[in-house]
């Protein structure tokens, strides 16, 4: 196993990236010096409070939203809390049904379970081979009893891009406010909220190159949520507890250098994720693409190596040097198939066999050859030791 | 939750160098267990001789335990004879790997099924009755 010795290739950037060196820098001052608590009076707590309002101000920019609507969360998965039982027991005495789909993060899903042990009906809508939820799906599925309707704006495992914008505007017509999980959007492709339509946007800092232990949720002025933590006015009085000032400073500072390298970062992450996903087609049999060809991730590539299961290509991957994920980080460690391969009908075999190579920034061109070479060998080598595998029949040869 | 944070030294090295893999065209004896729903599926083939279990090879399609105690139990039963191989456990098999993490203690459980399932086809072989399962303890 990799001990550290060996120069890592981390691909593995959807379940979480490495901090720039912009943005601890930026962050640096408020670990330390700049120790005040950003509700105190005196110089130090007044200059917390305005690094934290000029990263909420940049936050904001990045989704073309107004700073004023932006709440500072402790991670993403507290922001789709905050978004879904927030707006499910704010308007418990209007109705109870909630709309989601078959693919959201386990923060969504599993947020809707605990709604539905308390009262609440839920409709998980499905997606089709690609992944991708039909609008006119969710919005037949919307009843005089609708709350709220959550769908990612893209899916952490395979990258679909849903149609979050049509999604909203059948919604609006019905009066439904509109969740969207976009913390693997951001950065990744073009966000804004106002084009978008949606009424709650997640978003996390440390998808986008910034730190771990800090979320946002962007509120269309007007729609009521019951906090989840009770206990001091911070955050309009949605999220009571000291803020995180550095953590907020350099999600602020993350956000600013994401939007602005945007259209560079999509172009160069595509050709590389190309460029990986046709050399792994060229050198091994037998591989499944999971996903939308079209609207998908720049960054994401899932493929089911079919026979084998993904934990052992992990390993085998990971003692060359190489981070990849299968499923996603949350549900690894879990015996069940990933819920999202499974409700694009992949079989189990196939789903237990499915890699997600998540790129980032720093990923070359250059690393694809050793990425390619170690995963044909530790392919190979499950294959070998495989029940199911089978030869593909080439050339008349029967298996 | 990461599951290979919980891996001894010992499971990796039966996940990378796993011991008798391979088909066996000639088995005595095969046992197939698992479901791929539940993510493994092992399959142990037997060469038995005079009651002794000569040789023993496996193929199996699952995780990095799945593998290690696929390949471990084979080390176990090789030499044993029949009488001496229905007895080992999946503790035998997790104490030889020096441990597991607890969500792939079944792993060893499948690997201990698929022995006696390999026994029980050997012995319907020969027609002689099958061995009961002992009651397994409750909890691993």
């Amino acid at each position: 196993m990799n001990q550290g010795d060996l120069p890592f290739i981390y691909l593995d950037h959807n379940a979480t990236t490495p901090v720039r060196p912009e943005v601890e820098e930026a962050m640096l001052p408020y670990q330390g010096r700049i120790c005040g608590n950003a509700s105190s009076l005196h110089t130090l707590g007044r200059q917390s409070r305005q690094a934290i309002e000029e990263a909420r101000d940049r936050v904001a920019s990045a989704i073309g939203a107004g700073s004023e609507d932006i709440i500072f969360t402790g991670c993403g998965s507290e922001s789709d809390n905050l978004a879904v039982k927030g707006v499910a027991w704010k308007n418990r005495s209007r109705g109870t049904h909630i709309i989601t789909s078959r693919v959201e993060h386990p923060a969504v899903i599993e947020t809707c379970r605990y709604l539905e042990k308390n009262g609440f009906r839920v409709t998980y809508v499905p997606v089709d081979e690609a992944g991708l939820v039909s609008p006119d799906a969710v919005a037949e599925a919307i009843t005089p009893e609708t709350v709220l309707i959550s769908v990612m704006l893209a899916n952490n495992e395979v990258g679909t891009i849903q149609p979050v914008g049509e999604i909203a505007a059948a919604a609006r017509a019905r009066g439904v406010p509109v969740h969207t999980d976009a913390v693997q959007a951001l950065g990744k492709i073009p966000l804004d909220v106002e084009q978008l339509g949606a009424d709650l946007v997640t978003l996390s800092a440390h998808k986008i190159y910034g730190p771990k232990g800090v979320g946002a949720l962007w509120r269309r002025r007007g729609v009521k949520l019951e906090p989840l933590i009770h206990g001091g006015e911070h955050e309009k009085g949605l999220r009571a507890g000291t803020e995180n000032t550095a953590g907020i400073v350099g999600f602020g500072r993350a956000a600013e250098l994401a939007a602005a390298e945007l259209e560079q970062y999509a172009v160069r992450v595509g050709q590389t994720r190309d460029q990986l996903e046709q050399e792994i087609m060229a050198a091994i049999d037998q591989v499944r693409f999971n996903g939308h060809r079209e609207k998908r991730l720049p960054n994401t590539l899932n493929l089911s190596f079919e026979f084998v299961e993904g934990e052992g290509i992990l390993l085998g991957l990971d003692s060359a040097g190489i981070a990849v994920s299968t499923g996603s980080a949350c549900s690894s460690g879990s015996l069940e198939p990933s819920h999202v391969m499974l409700a694009m009908g992949l079989s189990p075999v196939d789903a237990q066999g499915a890699i997600r190579f998540s790129l980032g920034r720093d990923n070359r061109l250059e690393q694809i050859p050793s990425i390619v070479s170690a995963l044909k060998e530790t392919v190979e080598r499950l294959r070998s030791i495989s029940p199911f595998y089978r030869q593909p029949e080439e050339g008349g040869e029967k298996d | 939750m990461n599951p290979q944070a919980g891996y001894s030294p010992e499971v990796m090295d039966h996940f990378y160098h796993p011991r008798n893999v391979g088909a066996m065209p000639e088995a005595d004896g095969v046992g197939k267990v698992g479901n791929p729903v539940c993510g493994d599926v092992m399959q142990l083939m037997i060469k038995v001789n005079d009651d002794v279990i000569e040789d023993a090879k496996f193929q199996t399609f699952g995780c990095g335990a799945a593998i290690a105690t696929s390949s471990m139990i084979t080390e176990l039963v090789k030499g044993k004879t029949i009488d001496e191989a229905v007895k080992i456990s999946n503790r035998q098999v997790v104490d030889a790997l020096k441990g597991l993490p607890p969500a792939k203690v079944h792993c060893s459980v499948l690997a201990e099924d698929a022995l006696r399932s390999a026994i029980n086809d050997y012995l319907q072989r020969a027609g002689r009755p099958p061995i009961e399962k002992p009651p397994r303890e409750k909890k691993e």
